[in-house]
């Protein structure tokens, strides 16, 4: 997406490492529990940290999957399986999903990587959906009904998530400290180098740099931590379905960071956050919620590319220099 | 009964016949979406939502104004092509000096609100139509029994596609077409109008997916969802095609429409799965599609 990263690139890798943007976090992680409903804070967590994730592959390596719904409903598969059929506990299972969204992560980002632009959307989303057809048909995940009433069973083996606000105690703790890592990674020299790749890949190409291995670490980094939110998901809601393999998960993330503000560190999550309201509170609305998530599409790639953070910053940007 | 590798022949032509059906549709729409791709850059994700208007077009210039499907098959196209012309006029071309990114999101929202609207208006279940009285019935070749209607969905479309394919390769305009891709702003320079050409291959284009939505619709329900359920089977076999090559998408569309319907005979597990694992092997050994000149 180079049309409108010149600017990004250049607010977001000068501005300095800062823990304020954590601290409003911090306070909005303690303090929104006993305002917001838990479930539905766990469940605009789930989404915040699968767009963030999932930007670190559009925002800040200029690849646009459309098709990381296969790695959270693979994880959120996986952890299902892992703590109702195998018994595991919350944390292994949780574990064992992500590891699953990485290994599948690391086979289509190998089989994908090379594409670019355009090829790489839509090669992404083919495979997706391969993903899907096989979770549709496959044993385990219980085709049309998915996997139902997982226990979330006790942490660690000693502490029983079965109270909405212990599980959202652990959530949140995730969570943060998921934010924490991306924040991290895009500020480390590695995120300097995908930012370098999405700038001008010839360039980076020529100053040595092994382009092809840094985008498939951002691929699978990516993928993940896309798996954790899935993961973490299906023990929240105590299922796993159809639902979160599906392509238009994956337009729904897109939707998400273009909203909230693509190559923005916060941006996805507060678009994940006006989705998931919208969706939650618009539901008797029917299909209409589906044609207004097509009519924000159309606004924000028509007027309002920069999303709800990129144009913030700007008039933020604009009232400094004054 | 004459039996090939333990499955009887009627089974088998049978599937075959559905396969080419199928292939018939996969050919149509994804010729459409590399005659758009070839020209506007970008990947038309509204083409399932505009084949399921042309159906439904089609659906209400019967049930409402009492047309039948042979006015339907040549209103439908221009009715929803002309949808095309005003989407490219409105959105698409304010996009054009932008990453081509941005047309596949716009046009994926697109394909959402459009999906939506019907889908409030005609629910999620499909709705009727009846094949026209001229093409009831159906021929007996003595290895299996031929249904008019479907022979004359195949031939329809295989003289769509390559009249398609002639009109692009051999004619005055096609080669104005092919080089506006090549170097539009040479073209232009040539005095040709390229940004009404590139607007009206979009429209081209749609309505190309507009004839496969009349042509589908006696054979699948009308259904606000019959676009969704194929066009992501159809942008993998544009993959392995190799995209923007036109006889490749036609080749390709026919050939895996077979590939499935064999595999339903043989192994019917891995039917759905099939055109997404032949696009994997396809990737490994020429990441360009099979077709392509070149990612």
């Amino acid at each position: 997406m180079s049309a409108h990263a010149g600017t990004t690139a250049s607010s977001s890798a000068a501005a300095p490492l800062s823990w304020k943007p954590f601290a409003v976090l911090a306070i909005f992680l303690i303090v929104g529990p006993s305002v917001i409903y838990p479930v539905f804070l766990m469940k605009a967590l789930c989404f915040a940290l699968f767009a963030c994730a999932f930007n670190i592959l559009l925002g800040f390596t200029g690849l646009l999957s459309f098709g990381h719904a296969a790695f959270l409903g693979m994880a959120s598969y996986g952890s299902a399986h892992a703590a109702k059929v195998w018994g595991f506990t919350p944390e292994l299972a949780i574990l064992f999903g992500t590891v699953i969204a990485m290994a599948l992560g690391l086979v289509i980002g190998m089989l994908t990587i090379r594409s670019r632009g355009i090829y790489f959307a839509n090669i992404t989303l083919a495979f997706a959906q391969m993903v899907f057809f096989f979770c549709l048909q496959a044993k385990f995940t219980g085709g049309e009904d998915g996997i139902q009433s997982v226990a979330r069973g006790r942490l660690f083996g000693l502490i029983s998530l079965q109270s909405d606000m212990v599980m959202y105690a652990f959530v949140a703790v995730i969570f943060f400290l998921s934010f924490l890592l991306i924040y991290r990674i895009i500020h480390s020299p590695f995120g300097q180098v995908l930012r370098a790749v999405r700038e001008n890949e010839a360039r980076a190409t020529s100053l040595g740099y092994k382009v092809e291995h840094y985008k498939l670490a951002a691929f699978v980094l990516s993928a993940t931590l896309v798996g954790l939110a899935g993961a973490v998901k299906a023990l929240v809601f105590q299922l796993a379905s159809l639902t979160d393999v599906s392509w238009q998960m994956s337009g729904e993330v897109v939707l998400m960071t273009l909203l909230g503000g693509v190559g923005t560190i916060f941006g996805p999550a507060i678009g994940a956050l006006v989705i998931v309201s919208m969706e939650n509170y618009l539901a008797e609305l029917g299909s209409w919620v589906t044609v207004i998530q097509g009519v924000i599409f159309v606004l924000c790639v028509m007027f309002f590319r920069r999303g709800i953070v990129g144009t913030l910053m700007d008039l933020w940007a604009k009232r400094n220099a004054h | 009964m004459i039996e090939i590798f333990g499955i009887s022949s009627q089974a088998l032509f049978g599937q075959l016949l559905i396969g080419l059906i199928n292939g018939a549709f996969y050919a149509m729409l994804s010729l459409g979406l590399a005659v758009i791709f070839g020209m506007l850059n970008i990947i038309n994700f509204c083409h399932g939502a505009l084949y399921m208007i042309g159906a439904f077009v089609a659906w209400m210039l019967l049930n409402w104004l009492g047309i039948g499907y042979w006015w339907a098959l040549l209103i439908s196209p221009i009715i929803t092509g002309a949808l095309g012309v005003v989407i490219e006029r409105l959105f698409l071309q304010r996009l054009r000096d932008l990453d081509h990114l941005y047309g596949l999101l716009l046009t994926f929202g697109l394909a959402l609100i459009l999906e939506g609207v019907f889908r409030q208006n005609f629910g999620a279940s499909g709705l009727p139509y009846r094949i026209p009285p001229e093409l009831t019935g159906g021929t007996n070749l003595g290895f299996m029994f031929l249904p008019n209607y479907r022979a004359w969905v195949i031939v329809l479309s295989l003289f769509v596609c390559l009249g398609t394919w002639f009109a692009i390769e051999y004619t005055r305009l096609g080669s104005y077409l092919r080089a506006a891709t090549e170097n539009p702003a040479l073209v232009q320079a040539f005095g040709v109008n390229v940004s009404r050409m590139i607007t009206l291959t979009y429209g081209f284009g749609v309505a190309l997916a507009a004839i496969a939505g009349v042509l589908a619709a006696p054979i699948y329900q009308v259904s606000p969802l019959m676009g969704s359920n194929i066009i992501i089977v159809v942008f993998a076999v544009v993959v392995i095609g190799g995209m923007g090559s036109i006889l490749g998408s036609i080749v390709t569309g026919f050939g895996l429409g077979i590939a499935e319907g064999l595999t339903k005979v043989f192994y019917p597990e891995a039917s759905s799965t099939v055109i997404f694992v032949i696009m994997a092997i396809v990737l490994l050994i020429r990441p360009s599609g099979l077709f392509g000149k070149g990612a």
